[in-house]
């Protein structure tokens, strides 16, 4: 893609201390690639006066120091950033994510199957297929949303979402999945669970995932999944680095 | 070492600090003090960061005791009632609690947090450079959840230093200041001008992940979902019932409604003060003006020792302000302009 072809990004102000730099209304893979690029190149080469990045779907929010940079000076450095060509972001890291599917892990596979008109083993065929990216982390920690998620799994959320979820789960909602770590609401579809934590205190990396990176999925039948989840519990990684 | 016991507390009170900014881009809230002003007088009162970690106390009263030996503490914020062993007590001052002796504060007025600083600060193991409790993520120390009576923080034993009052300038009782955006377009001219033209009350819901507005219904021109971006401290998200929710410390780090404005940096904390039920205005304002009004904040809290003063010569009228006290009138003994200090 030239970089001539690219429409500019919006600069919209969130209040005195932040910059939402918006490269799409919807969520647009073209887009989130545009964003993880404007993050890797200020990581890279950072302004003075930003104080971190928040990537999202569509957009990266960039928080400042209004004391350290003004909007206008910060907004011209981010336009003429944001206005390069998506680099390859060669950096990126592959993991392979262990998910226990169905049963009392994923209670709403056959329910998923069924709106689907297939079986649940389809459905773990297909959602174990798919080669997601890491679109953005955010909500609670570590909560990391995937794109790529394979057209035919594609489904609203639920009508009533679910005060309680637990930690670990794997589901789908819209045109996402994603790899939920802590216990909370979600209103998405549960497939199942993994043993990773993509966060995780006094271990090291803190945080697993980075926006960016790619994920595949391998299932794994209860046994394992409670062996690595005692693994995991004692600070093991359980994801697996691929080359 | 002396120890300071929570001898009884409301909810809604924490160990708060400058929070844990840094990790939003892994859904880490950043937490931290909902009102950084009182926070940084308290710290400064004792020779404390700015920015350290005191307890903020919610708008229902509280006691404290010291145990072991005495400790010395800092006040600010809300005003309340406040005494030593029913001795009335200044805000915006140092105190020294002797062993055994109890500090009790009533409700809050005209404001709901108060922040009550301990000299050398809050003992604790930091996650992320902070001490704030986020409940939620299991964060905070020495207790990872709001307080509790019988919660006990380790303490030093007081300095004997001379007690110090500081003088804050007056809180002003003006519209909360925004700046429109990053989703003003999806209202209508109609539903902006009805956001800005309009008296909201803060709803009894409310709490450190956000405040819901009671007012009239904020309608969207596309729908109220929006593909997920990134949020801040004081983003006004307005979601499909068209009842505002003011994004506060523990907030979620992005989220999925249109956000008409947002609460400038240097009203935040004044905004955080606002108790249930009472009638406010917002006003628009420019990117410019917010911000020049951020590096005048920025700099007070930077010059607060400037405002440190003696009180060598408090010789407040014990029963005048007691019997205030008593009636639930707002007093505080060091008031801009009405106290006269030795080396002001």
């Amino acid at each position: 893609m030239a970089a001539t072809t690219l429409p500019p990004p919006r600069l919209l102000p969130s209040g005195d201390s932040a910059i939402t730099v918006e490269f799409s209304r919807n969520i647009d893979d073209a887009a989130n690639q545009r964003v993880l690029a404007l993050d890797r190149t200020l990581a890279e080469a950072p302004i003075a006066g930003v104080t971190e990045t928040v990537p999202t779907y569509r957009s990266l929010l960039v928080h400042y120091d209004p004391c350290r940079i003004d909007f206008a000076t910060l907004g011209e450095k981010l336009m003429a950033l944001a206005r390069r060509a998506v680099s390859a972001g060669t950096k990126a890291r592959r993991w392979r994510v262990p998910v226990v599917y169905g049963g009392e892990h994923g209670i709403d596979l056959e329910d998923v199957a069924k709106t689907l008109n297939t079986t649940p083993d389809d459905i773990v065929m297909r959602h174990v297929a798919g080669h997601y990216r890491v679109a953005m982390i955010g909500f609670t920690p570590g909560w990391s949303y995937l794109s790529g998620l394979d057209k035919s799994l594609h489904m609203p959320r639920r009508q009533n979402p679910r005060l309680l979820t637990p930690a670990g789960t794997i589901s789908i909602g819209g045109v996402q999945t994603g790899v939920q770590c802590l216990a909370g609401p979600s209103g998405w579809h549960l497939l199942g669970r993994t043993p990773v934590r993509t966060y995780q205190l006094h271990r090291d990396p803190i945080f697993l995932l980075e926006p960016g990176d790619y994920v595949t999925f391998s299932q794994v039948d209860a046994k394992t999944f409670a062996d690595q989840d005692h693994a995991a519990e004692a600070g093991g990684i359980v994801a697996e680095l691929v080359a | 070492m002396p120890k300071l016991v929570i001898a009884s507390i409301g909810p809604a009170s924490s160990v708060q600090d400058g929070g844990r900014p840094g990790s939003q881009r892994y859904g880490l809230t950043p937490s931290g003090a909902m009102d950084r002003l009182p926070l940084a007088a308290a710290n400064v009162l004792l020779g404390n960061a700015p920015l350290a970690a005191a307890i903020e106390i919610g708008p229902f009263g509280a006691a404290f005791t010291a145990r072991g030996g005495p400790v010395r503490l800092a006040l600010s914020g809300a005003q309340r009632s406040v005494d030593i062993a029913r001795r009335p007590v200044a805000f915006d001052s140092s105190m020294t609690l002797a062993d055994g002796e109890t500090l009790t504060l009533g409700f809050a007025r005209n404001g709901s947090f108060s922040y009550l600083a301990l000299e050398g600060g809050i003992a604790g193991e930091p996650t992320f450079g902070s001490l704030a409790v986020n409940a939620r993520a299991g964060l905070g120390s020495p207790y990872p959840r709001p307080l509790q009576a019988g919660d006990e923080l380790q303490a030093a034993m007081a300095s004997g230093a001379p007690e110090r009052r500081i003088e804050l300038p007056a809180i002003p009782d003006a519209p909360i200041r925004v700046v429109p955006g990053p989703q003003d377009d999806e209202f209508s001219e109609e539903a902006k001008a009805l956001f800005l033209g309009s008296d909201w009350k803060i709803s009894a819901t409310s709490d450190r992940m956000g405040y819901r507005l009671e007012g009239p219904v904020i309608k969207h021109l596309h729908g109220h979902n929006i593909v997920s971006d990134g949020m801040v401290n004081g983003s006004i998200q307005v979601p499909g019932n068209g009842q505002p929710i003011v994004l506060m410390p523990d907030r979620p780090t992005t989220g999925g409604y249109p956000k008409i404005a947002t609460v400038i940096t240097a009203d935040f904390g004044r905004f955080a003060q606002i108790p249930a039920g009472h009638i406010f205005r917002f006003k628009a304002i420019s990117i410019a003006e917010a911000q020049e009004a951020a590096r005048a904040f920025s700099e007070l809290l930077r010059t607060l020792p400037d405002r440190l003063r003696g009180i060598e010569n408090f010789d407040p009228n014990i029963e005048a302000l007691r019997d205030a006290n008593v009636a639930g009138t707002a007093v505080s003994a060091v008031d801009v302009g009405t106290w006269q200090s030795s080396s002001a």
